[in-house]
């Protein structure tokens, strides 16, 4: 059976959105070492959605190309999580302007890659031997992504009174978010059934015992969820995305058919 | 990147005259290690004036580097393709790390990185002055590599013979990742004249307003300039403002060539005499008012350094106070 490659474009597009969230914190950072942590960071997402990209249009051939894919289809036909395009600030609506808030930053890289540590892992056993490989290289790196949000968070969570606050908050926003790691798209469904993917909805316990142990030692709370469940990777996204997209495509989209 | 403002004053060199007070069996040592082209290292004694040139030399050098992120950062979220944007923030995480090794370097000098950061926010310390000019289009990240980046390695490769040991050693790294930057810049260049004739047109539009501007970068004419003497005498500085920057001159000409693009100064030419390219007259007038504070964008620039520092201030309050908590957790389970 063959690569669902909508499937593909959720793991590409997820480490494309995040890793230009990331970048966004160069040259503000809260310390020189974090700057380049977070520019670190947002190159190896950027070099896992290549890769991704690469493999999907492959799988597309014609004229599909890795930047084709990132900057010429639109926010409906993005498959990131919700999660990931978010501001660094807290919930305010698109067109709203905030500073951004590293504890938003810190706490959305620990939620994202406590998940993405175990489907790395799952899918270095993938039937899809390019996936499976881009897997492994994924899986080094983004456990030190985990290393480091963690790190903080508990810096945080456990560090002065303004930096618990901020990381409390911080969790409260986004934890809802989460909700849309444990449901099953049609590309996630298709995928599992090609032994492409793994059920991400087994991977819950583990997710579950490493948040709620990071927020224990943080000093942290898990809020309950009861609300909306996000489907960004269905391509119903928030507000943000298209924001985000118009500055990331707009260059490309002016010059169609150019090199750089 | 970085380049010249090693030779502009600022405010922290203004005790430079400082007569030393050492005994004279020391400064001997020193001169006569300064003239047999030896290191000095951060354990030996120096004169309070070489220290002070040192670090207000480094520290620009650092700033200039922090500072330079931003004119680039300005591009990153805008790379046409994914390669560039990697490439762009690689180079960028580049900057960062040699603003590192720099505050380093210096603080063996016996300056803390707060200190140093306190005199760039306060406006007493300089950086260098090509990081006050816009990045007004995607070719500037090019250009910045090519022109912006080469100057500074001919600037900085003569730093790696330097007498002060950490400085010299900190510069072997960070020419190589210059080396590297400056062709990577090139080479997107070559690929957009390759391209469009818009995309031609932006590389031309770059190389138009930082021309001049690179060139500045080398400092005043030697005549003019207030510190090259000492600094030649004590091996900080090698090779003279206008030697280095004719030398990029000449090497930079053919370059454009290749590229295909005009450089904007129509007397530039080559003297067969000389054995160089003749050039224009630069607008020194323009560059010391952009030192002085008033360029096209020396208050964004300083204003964004100095907010993201005071928005950083709980992130490390937080770092601070989790370390000593987790300090006095362990003294507790040891007693």
């Amino acid at each position: 059976m063959s690569t669902p490659i909508d499937y593909l474009l959720h793991l590409a597009d997820n480490a494309v959105v995040l890793g230009q969230r990331n970048a966004e914190w160069c040259g503000h950072g809260p310390i020189l070492e974090e700057d380049m942590a977070l520019a670190n960071v947002s190159l190896d997402l950027i070099g896992q959605a290549r890769l991704l990209y690469q493999r999907a249009a492959e799988l597309m051939g014609g004229d599909a190309t890795e930047d084709k894919l990132a900057y010429f289809r639109g926010p409906h036909e993005f498959r990131n999580y919700t999660l990931l395009e978010l501001p660094h600030h807290g919930a305010l609506v698109g067109y709203a302007a905030a500073d951004r808030d590293y504890a938003t930053t810190i706490v959305r890289n620990f939620l994202y890659s406590a998940l993405m540590v175990h489907v790395w892992d799952g899918l270095q056993q993938s039937a899809d031997p390019s996936l499976a490989a881009i897997a492994a290289k994924s899986l080094k790196e983004t456990s030190y992504h985990l290393h480091h949000s963690r790190d903080w968070l508990v810096r945080m969570g456990d560090g002065t009174e303004e930096s618990h606050a901020r990381a409390q908050a911080a969790v409260n926003h986004l934890m809802p978010y989460t909700e849309e790691f444990w449901t099953t798209s049609p590309a996630e469904g298709a995928a599992v059934a090609a032994k492409v993917a793994i059920d991400v909805w087994a991977l819950r316990p583990a997710w579950d015992a490493l948040v709620n142990d990071a927020l224990a030692e943080a000093t942290l709370t898990r809020p309950n969820f009861h609300g909306y469940v996000t489907e960004g990777k269905v391509g119903l996204h928030s507000e943000h995305l298209s924001y985000l997209l118009g500055e990331m495509q707009g260059l490309a989209r002016a010059h169609p058919g150019a090199t750089w | 990147m970085y380049t010249q403002a090693m030779d502009i004053p600022d405010e922290s060199g203004k005790k430079l005259a400082a007569v030393s007070n050492a005994p004279s069996d020391q400064e001997a040592a020193f001169e006569a290690r300064i003239d047999a082209d030896g290191r000095i290292e951060p354990q030996d004694w120096m004169p309070e004036a070489y220290r002070k040139t040192l670090v207000r030399q480094i520290s620009q050098h650092a700033h200039s580097e922090i500072v330079g992120m931003l004119p680039e950062g300005n591009w990153i979220s805008r790379a046409p393709s994914l390669k560039r944007k990697a490439i762009l923030i690689a180079k960028v995480q580049d900057e960062g790390g040699h603003g590192l090794y720099l505050y380093s370097a210096a603080e063996t000098l016996g300056t803390s990185r707060d200190q140093m950061l306190e005199g760039l926010h306060s406006g007493k310390a300089k950086y260098s002055s090509i990081f006050n000019y816009p990045t007004l289009n995607w070719a500037d990240v090019g250009v910045i590599g090519w022109l912006v980046d080469g100057a500074a390695i001919m600037n900085q490769v003569p730093l790696c013979r330097c007498s002060y040991g950490p400085y010299a050693r900190a510069m072997v790294r960070v020419c190589k990742e210059e080396s590297f930057h400056q062709r990577q810049g090139y080479e997107a260049l070559l690929v957009m004249m390759k391209g469009t004739e818009e995309q031609r047109a932006m590389v031309q539009d770059a190389v138009n307003r930082y021309w001049w501007k690179c060139l500045a970068m080398f400092g005043p004419p030697d005549a003019d300039s207030p510190h090259s003497a000492q600094g030649m005498r004590w091996g900080i500085k090698r090779i003279s403002n206008d030697d280095l920057r004719q030398k990029f001159i000449d090497a930079t000409v053919p370059q454009a060539k290749v590229l295909g693009v005009t450089l904007p100064d129509p007397e530039l030419k080559w003297n067969e005499a000389r054995g160089h390219y003749d050039y224009g007259q630069i607008d020194w007038a323009e560059f010391w008012n952009t030192v002085e504070g008033n360029g096209p964008c020396n208050k964004e620039r300083l204003a964004t350094r100095v907010k993201a520092h005071n928005d950083g201030q709980w992130v490390r309050d937080a770092a601070q106070a989790y370390a000593r908590k987790q300090k006095e957790r362990a003294l507790k389970e040891a007693a």
